[in-house]
């Protein structure tokens, strides 16, 4: 008889329900020729300078740990960066963090301010791993789900409803995966105020902000009284194309990043060193392949609005972020069915709504971080694909 | 110019062949002013002509070379470079023409079968100008990239998983 090894996992680990998505990747992964519109992640490659950077440092022999908060000179240039792009003015020094993706800084920022049995707001649809971050930092996740209706905007109201003596913190995501949704400075205010009336902290998950298309990016850390109240949660995966080189940051009131540079010095003791020498050229020279990748999403995100709204499927019109978030109850199928169908008979990966909570049921993710190939026949099999199950 | 219309150029000039409904889309016009103002880029010789970008070495038999030579001419009084440019660039042969700051002042593209039928062209006739002072030639070994576009590439180099979140 083999041990049963499963008896020493943690319950609170036990009880953490898998993510939505891996079943579908398992699923596409099977399938040869599938177009996947399923990827959360840029389509370029990290632009050249950044990696001949890092093959640089490399060769240069920059191969030791940095300090646990990341290089100075990289701190310096988050801290210029958020300055001149968001006015938003941060230490170097102490109020700034160099994590292993934002992901990280999300785990950190949330066990550096979560006592147990604390709630966390969580705005639905969302990325996977809020809620599970939230437990896993003995926090009580609690959702907020909001409504295509609202362009998936969440309205103060609704927050308000679920505020109790335990909320601690939101987390928004701004522009929004898996929606694209974009909150602008009129629709931050009023959440910016019940943030302040309900004594509350935010983590911003501004990883997007790059990626948006119509008004300027308002950070939530330069709202009236909100610097002191945010965590400023970035890093350099989607603006950069650089998702695998797993480098985030945090910036935010000086004690906090100081709890949460405790965590990550004896979890983590510093991001990459490599990863940390190409992000430093990645913000020295930046601007203009940043701006290249966006004009190309913008495109993308005009065809497959376009393309959507042709199909007779209901959609939002994304402000940001590479995904669209279509509705198909007009199929009359669950948003999973949708989308393990979608795969079998058309061979397109979408991913069902549902996966990013409650409220996106009904809808399906698509990501058009895509050659404008791919999505050209991509779009023309969903259309074969909702022509024929709507019939 | 407006933004969308610098913004059909940069399309274009990526993909010659993309259709008009599909740049519509993407810059979010109708098809008519997309067409008008591809009209307007022709019209205005800002739109030069829509060509193929081949790779010739792939092709056997029609593999072909290229030499990059480098001209020192003699410019006329009153005319400058201009004459002289014209007087080469008008063979068939010359596919391209610049006149370059530095050591010389004409850099000449020319195509041509074989080296010598290249070497021929040279000897006879633009060494010959009474304008020409010197030649250079240097023959292209291999064509890594040309016009931004990286030769040998391949087209599904995805290497993202599936789906991710």
């Amino acid at each position: 008889m083999s041990l049963d090894t499963s008896r020493f996992i943690a319950e609170h680990v036990d009880a953490l329900k898998p993510s939505g998505i891996r079943r579908f990747f398992d699923l596409a992964s099977t399938m040869d020729n599938v177009i996947s519109l399923g990827v959360g992640e840029p389509d370029f490659v990290t632009p050249w300078n950044v990696i001949e950077a890092s093959y640089h440092s490399l060769e240069q022999g920059y191969t030791a740990y940095t300090a646990n908060a990341g290089l100075m000179e990289l701190r310096e240039l988050i801290s210029d960066y958020l300055k001149t792009t968001y006015s938003v003015t941060y230490r170097p020094a102490d109020q700034v963090i160099v994590t292993v993706g934002a992901s990280q800084a999300i785990d950190i920022a949330l066990r550096a301010v979560l006592n147990p049995g604390d709630e966390v707001i969580i705005v639905e649809p969302c990325f996977v791993a809020y809620a599970s971050a939230v437990s896993l930092a003995g926090g009580v996740p609690v959702s907020v789900g909001t409504k295509a209706g609202n362009g998936f905007k969440l309205q103060p109201e609704e927050l308000e409803n679920a505020l109790t003596s335990k909320t601690k913190a939101i987390i928004l995501c701004n522009p929004n995966n898996p929606t694209g949704t974009m909150l602008n400075r009129e629709e931050l205010l009023p959440i910016a105020e019940l943030v302040e009336k309900h004594d509350l902290l935010v983590l911003s998950d501004e990883i997007y902000a790059e990626l948006s298309y119509e008004a300027d990016y308002v950070s939530f850390s330069s709202l009236p009284n909100m610097q002191d109240r945010t965590i400023l949660i970035s890093g350099f995966s989607k603006s950069f194309a650089m998702t695998g080189w797993r480098l985030g940051y945090a910036a935010g009131p000086a004690e906090l990043i100081q709890a949460m540079t405790k965590i990550h010095q004896y979890t983590i003791m510093c991001a990459p060193t490599m990863a940390q020498y190409g992000a430093v050229e990645a913000l020295r020279s930046g601007s203009a392949s940043v701006e290249h990748m966006r004009k190309s999403y913008r495109q993308r995100r005009n065809f497959v609005t376009s393309a959507f709204e042709e199909m007779g499927l209901e959609t939002n019109r994304p402000g940001g972020a590479f995904y669209i978030f279509p509705s198909i109850k007009e199929t009359g199928m669950s948003s999973e069915a949708f989308a393990e169908a979608l795969l079998i008979e058309e061979k397109v990966a979408v991913v069902p709504g549902s996966v990013f909570g409650e409220s996106g049921e009904g809808y399906i993710r698509c990501s058009y971080a895509t050659s404008m190939k791919q999505l050209t026949e991509a779009m023309k099999r969903i259309k074969r694909f909702v022509e024929k199950h709507n019939a | 110019m407006d933004k969308k219309e610098i913004e059909i150029l940069e399309l274009l000039e990526k993909n010659g062949r993309m259709d008009v409904h599909m740049i519509a889309r993407m810059v979010e016009l109708s098809v008519d002013e997309v067409e008008a103002a591809i009209h307007k880029f022709e019209e205005m010789q800002i739109v030069h002509g829509y060509s193929t970008l081949i790779d010739w070495t792939e092709v056997r038999g029609h593999e072909g070379v290229t030499a990059m030579i480098d001209v020192k001419v003699t410019p006329i009084r009153g005319k400058g470079f201009d004459d002289v440019a014209e007087r080469i660039y008008r063979f068939p042969e010359v596919k391209a023409v610049y006149l370059m700051s530095g050591a010389y002042d004409l850099s000449v593209s020319v195509e041509g079968k074989t080296m010598s039928q290249v070497a021929r062209f040279v000897s006879e006739k633009l060494s010959t100008l009474d304008t020409v002072i010197s030649t250079t030639t240097h023959f292209i070994l291999k064509k890594y990239k040309h016009d931004g576009i990286i030769f040998g590439e391949d087209d599904n180099n995805d290497r993202r998983m599936p789906v991710s979140p």
